[in-house]
């Protein structure tokens, strides 16, 4: 007699059905509260972020229509000067950055292997402190005491003395809640990473999103901190009255732009570099082959971490500082362009020799090459003291930084979202209004910035809310204002693409493209268990090729929550790491927190008092528990 | 999954708990290692950013006092001893050694925290007086701030260890908790240097 | 065609495609040694850059165009390892050619000069407060929101800012340089050609940092030191009834209290000195052209013209601010 094939099938389904009531979460709206899901977490936070990139977008677009005309009268300079700082603030802070990582929240631990990301109740926590914070400063604009010294916040006019009241107060504070937010989930992705991957995955066969995620995370560990000081800096200046920044008592206004850029180079990076993940994950699916000189792309991806540190100085090139030092900082500006170039030439080479087929996510990729490598030239161009002296602060910069953040983060993050959009929803977006998308996004996006190149050259300079006719700016005003207009016409095709096909699209099966790597051996949108036994990695092309049996590992409990720790080098199996249950407690500590944030900006004696309820939830947060199962060792 | 899966291993016999890097505790102790460090290094560099901007340093005022800050410095390296002995002890799960070590290395935090309150009284300067005032203060205010958070962490881990079942997990946390403690003591010790004796020795 | 002509060609195209032909606020239009020297280094970005794009573009086209259809399917990894390897070597290359002509132009900027015109300028929000330093301090003197040079010396500006940090910038005759509280940078233009140019600050200081311009007027020497001297002389002597209560009035009122004008008894250095305020070109740092009109509407609401101002509308008689008005005019 032998085990029936059906034997098997009812055990297995019955381990699924056990599964899932380990890991289901609580039904409802406390199940919505409590959930500590990274798929949950991941999906409302990138739907968070696309929410604060549209009011952003919209603040920019009325800044259009006002530059659209010499010495217009649409926005006066007080609110033109908020919302600039405004829409520079939200779209650095509040949906660059947090997008990317949610991407990465929801995909890494899939892509991994694993059960969930390492740690679910950060995670969660990570969240709400992040909505909080956005919450706080739309309010603050609201109400006419939002930022106003642009996003960059620079000393004095952000001091005491030049912005009154409690402005700058709010969007320093506004910082500190992103920065919580996003060095949590900088902290959890790296014990993701380097603990959690599936049996077999050693680093060579860490699939390249992983690794630049990986690499993003702790350039967040080493760059947030140096806004975070340099942000209380500023705040204890204008609450209690320090002089960190104050020149006539010994403090420096430099010293704010030494931490803030220290930061901000990275910050740039740490948007952009996702994206480089992002292109290799579709570039490898639709050339079906693998990414060609894998070692040299990590390599690419670990250089342009290192050297992101080293090139901060070159936001300051007009500020006074000794010429042979602002020489080191073009040598070593213009040096990351080489790992860079690597990268593109290794797509190109992938490309060349696979079996590219055009879909949606590729298309965007397309736009990639042709965006931001142009941003990249202009990079290099104002790596050049002596060029960035006439550029520095004009309309040339701007056009740079939107060719390389929007070509080189938002064209791969659109790309990245019709990718994994069957697996978050289980549904296909539409090809067709994507190429539409595609084509509006891109011609309406050369019209609004490529003339600004020519207005920064023809000496129009950055943040001015009107400029007198006579100089010539006047047509290439008027053309990026009404590109600004396509550019909003393609973020409503995807709005209706994304809400018809979450209605109404094709169902997309596990496996839709035919890619490699682990997220897409399990179903979409995935249980929430992810994968019902450990799968095993033998290449980095998991899945390929794609009609070979899935090896995979089992024992791991499914009557209790528990998720399987590797080694960091060669991912051997070494523990089954128990995982937490739904809870309330991260949303108790994120409106703590937010309580002892908020005070803080009317008094210091918030961060005393504040304190005290925050010490109470943390604590009911990590005690243990009746229900947690007891775990083997001691006693 | 509709995927056809082949079995090829167990995990059922691992264990549920493990010290050091196949402990995710122990990635998020140091991951908080990281970015505060990154935080004291950034602010060491901004007190010597300010130095050149003054003629003298301290600009007006006298150093701090040496008594407080030295007394205090003492007191944490001493309180090494019965730290790296409370790791030992949590590696070999003695839960009473746990139990006593927890209770003396928060009273220990206590103490601490303590002559902190007495170094900040001999400061001889104000934050509110110049940059110099500013930066001391600050780098004293950051380092009392997480030796404020490990000296509440290991007080709630004291209470869990007399009051809860201490588990395999419970001792790793230990542990981790003390690593942490090895952050507290000689990150100190390096802004104890920059904060006494930068001073003394321009 | 010469590498300079070229230049112009493109940026006459350029500009004659998208505007009308004004060049004098324009990097692309430089008239100093300062700014001829960074243009030499836009030049070989552009001739570097631009093809370097078109070939990664090239690249991709021919690598999806070649794999229309099924696809050619895998070349050698050698193959591939050497051409990242040549790439590599080549773009390492060029970025090094493009960091030595950054360097060497950039130590231009930094040459030192012999006998140069000193100047001082101290940014305020919102406007240029405009030196000329001399040894014998009697030949000193003050103006604002203009820039007068002679063609063929150098000129050498000290920088101070009296509040937030500001960016002179007059792009035709070099890059810009940041106004700091606390720091003493210091700039040097060498102007090779007369005309009349534009420059505006360029680092955001607040609600009028749009309106912060600074006209600039390059002259040949004889012009220069007829301006220089004239500008030495205190403030003409009104001569008509309506003039002379304007005087009268200035400086008994408010006005005084911030504004100065040699050889009379305001003596005011918070806002602009106005003893030549007549000889200007534009007015409230090139927020208004400069005529009696617009000279009394200014006075009369400051707010409705530059919101946010420093300047105060003082309360005044229409009579008074006829007068006032009148004697200022007066003022070349």
């Amino acid at each position: 007699m032998a085990t029936s094939d059906s034997t098997i099938e009812s055990q297995r389904e019955r381990g699924r059905e056990a599964l899932l009531r380990t890991w289901s979460d609580r039904p409802g709206f406390m199940g919505w509260l409590t959930t500590v899901d990274h798929k949950r977490v991941g999906r409302r936070y990138i739907a968070t972020a696309l929410v604060f990139f549209v009011i952003a977008g919209i603040l920019a677009m009325l800044m259009r229509i006002q530059l659209s005309q010499p010495e217009n009268n649409f926005l006066g300079p007080d609110r033109y000067n908020q919302m600039f700082s405004m829409h520079g603030s939200m779209m650095m802070f509040l949906f660059a950055v947090p997008v990317m990582e949610a991407v990465a929240v929801y995909i890494v631990p899939l892509m991994v292997g694993a059960r969930n990301i390492s740690f679910p109740r950060l995670n969660a926590f990570s969240y709400w402190i992040y909505l909080f914070g956005g919450i706080m400063i739309l309010a603050a604009f609201l109400l006419d005491v939002g930022p106003e010294a642009g996003w960059t916040g620079y000393v004095p006019l952000s001091s005491s003395d030049f912005s009154a009241g409690k402005r700058t107060d709010f969007w320093a504070q506004m910082i500190t809640f992103t920065e919580v937010a996003a060095l949590c989930i900088a902290v959890e992705l790296v014990a993701t990473i380097l603990a959690m991957r599936a049996p077999g995955m050693t680093l060579r066969r860490i699939p390249l999103f992983a690794w630049s995620m990986l690499i993003v995370s702790l350039m967040v560990i080493f760059a947030m901190p140096a806004v975070m000081l340099s942000s209380s800096f500023l705040i204890s200046d204008r609450l209690v009255g320090t002089q960190f920044y104050n020149a006539g008592e010994g403090g420096d206004p430099l010293l704010w732009q030494h931490l803030f850029w220290f930061f901000g180079h990275p910050e740039v990076y740490i948007i952009f570099m996702p994206a480089l993940g992002m292109i290799s994950s579709i570039v490898e699916t639709f050339s079906r082959r693998p990414i060609f000189g894998y070692t040299a792309m990590v390599l690419a991806l670990v250089a342009t971490g290192f050297l992101a540190f080293g090139l901060w100085v070159h936001h300051m090139f007009a500020t006074g500082l000794p010429p042979l030092g602002n020489s080191f900082y073009t040598a070593a500006s213009m040096m990351i362009a080489i790992p860079s170039g690597v990268q593109i030439f290794c797509w190109i080479a992938t490309l060349w020799t696979g079996k590219p087929i055009i879909t949606v996510p590729l298309l965007f990729v397309l736009g990639f090459f042709a965006l931001f490598v142009l941003g990249g030239m202009t990079g290099v161009m104002v790596a050049s003291v002596p060029l960035d002296l006439q550029v520095h602060d004009t309309y040339f910069v701007v056009a740079h930084f939107h060719y390389v953040l929007i070509g080189g983060a938002v064209f791969p993050l659109m790309g990245a979202l019709y990718f994994w959009f069957p697996k978050f929803t289980g549904r296909m977006l539409s090809e067709a209004l994507g190429r539409l998308q595609f084509w509006l996004f891109f011609i309406g996006f050369n019209v609004t910035f490529f003339p600004m190149h020519i207005l920064g050259l023809m000496g129009m300079p950055r943040r001015v809310y009107t400029y007198p006719s006579g100089l010539g700016w006047d047509l290439p005003n008027m053309i990026a204002s009404l590109g600004s207009w396509v550019i909003a016409g393609s973020v409503l095709v995807f709005a209706f693409n994304v809400f018809y096909a979450l209605r109404a699209g094709r169902p997309a099966g596990d496996n839709p493209w035919g890619a490699p790597t682990l997220e897409w051996a399990t179903l979409s949108p995935p249980p929430p268990y992810n994968f019902e036994e450990m799968p095993v990695v033998r290449g980095s092309e998991p899945l390929w090729p794609l009609d070979t049996d899935l090896p995979v590992m089992t024992g791991l409990a499914k009557d209790k929550r528990e998720a399987l720790l590797t080694t960091s080098t060669d991912a051997l199996p070494a523990t089954r790491w128990a995982m937490p249950d739904p809870s309330i407690w991260p949303l108790w500590s994120a409106l703590a927190l937010t309580v002892l944030f908020v005070w803080s900006i009317f008094s210091p004696w918030g961060v005393v008092w504040g304190a005290i309820p925050l010490a109470v939830v943390l604590t009911v947060w990590f005690w243990p528990k009746r229900s947690e199962p007891s775990l083997g060792g001691g006693e | 999954m509709s995927r056809a899966e082949s079995v090829v291993g167990d995990l059922s016999e691992l264990p549920d708990y493990n010290f050091g890097s196949t402990s995710l505790g122990w990635w998020g102790t140091i991951g908080f290692m990281l970015i505060e460090g990154m935080g004291f290094v950034l602010a060491i560099g901004a007190y010597y950013y300010l130095l050149p901007y003054e003629s003298a340093w301290p600009p007006e005022q006298s150093p701090p006092s040496l008594l407080w800050g030295t007394l205090f410095t003492a007191v944490a390296i001493a309180s090494e001893i019965p730290n790296a002995w409370i790791k030992r002890r949590a590696k070999n799960y003695d839960l009473p050694a746990v139990r006593f070590g927890l209770v003396l290395m928060t009273l220990v935090g206590v103490v601490l925290l303590g002559l902190r309150a007495m170094e900040f009284t001999a400061l001889n300067v104000r934050w509110d007086q110049n940059a110099y005032g500013s930066i001391v203060w600050a780098l004293m205010a950051l380092h009392t701030l997480h030796m404020a958070t490990d000296t509440f962490d290991s007080g709630v881990l004291g209470a869990i260890a007399w009051l809860k079942k201490f588990d395999g997990r419970k001792f790793s946390d230990v542990a981790d908790n003390a690593m942490y403690w090895h952050f507290i003591v000689w990150s100190w010790v390096v802004l104890y240097v920059v904060v006494y004796w930068t001073p003394r020795w321009m | 065609m010469s590498l300079r002509g070229l230049r112009w060609g493109l940026a006459a195209a350029g500009s004659a495609l998208l505007s009308a032909c004004n060049t004098v606020q324009s990097a692309l239009a430089p008239v100093a040694d300062e700014s001829r020297a960074i243009v030499r280094v836009w030049d070989l970005m552009l001739w570097i850059c631009g093809p370097m794009y078109l070939l990664v573009l090239l690249a991709l086209g021919y690598a999806l165009w070649r794999n229309r259809g099924n696809g050619h399917g895998r070349a050698s990894e050698r193959t591939l390892w050497f051409g990242l390897l040549g790439f590599t070597v080549l773009t390492a290359g060029l970025l090094t050619v493009l960091t030595a002509q950054s360097y060497v132009q950039d130590r231009r900027l930094h040459a030192p000069v012999s006998d140069p015109v000193n100047v001082r300028i101290t940014a305020k929000q919102w406007w240029w407060q405009v030196e000329y330093l001399d040894a014998d301090p009697s030949k000193q003197f003050t103006t604002a929101n203009e820039l007068h040079l002679p063609v063929d010396r150098p000129a050498r500006i000290e920088l101070r800012s009296a509040d937030v940090i500001h960016s002179l910038w007059i792009p035709v005759l070099n890059g810009k340089e940041d106004l700091i509280p606390g720091h003493a940078n210091t700039i040097t233009m060498t102007p090779r050609k007369v005309g009349r140019y534009r420059g505006q600050c360029a680092e955001f200081c607040g609600l009028q940092h749009a309106n912060m311009a600074l006209d600039v007027r390059i002259d040949d020497a004889a012009g220069f030191a007829a301006w220089q001297a004239h500008q030495r002389t205190p403030a003409a002597t009104p001569t008509t009834p309506s003039a002379i209560a304007g005087r009268n009035d200035f400086t008994a009122m408010a006005c005084a209290m911030c504004h100065a004008i040699d050889g009379t008894d305001a003596g005011g250095v918070v806002g602009p000195n106005l003893t030549h305020l007549a000889s200007r070109h534009r007015l409230a740092a090139g927020a208004l052209p400069l005529d009696r009109g617009t000279l009394e509407t200014w006075i009369l609401d400051p707010q409705r013209h530059k919101p946010g101002t420093n300047m105060p509308a003082v309360p005044l008689q229409p009579q008074q601010l006829s007068d006032i008005t009148d004697y200022l005019m007066t003022l070349n």
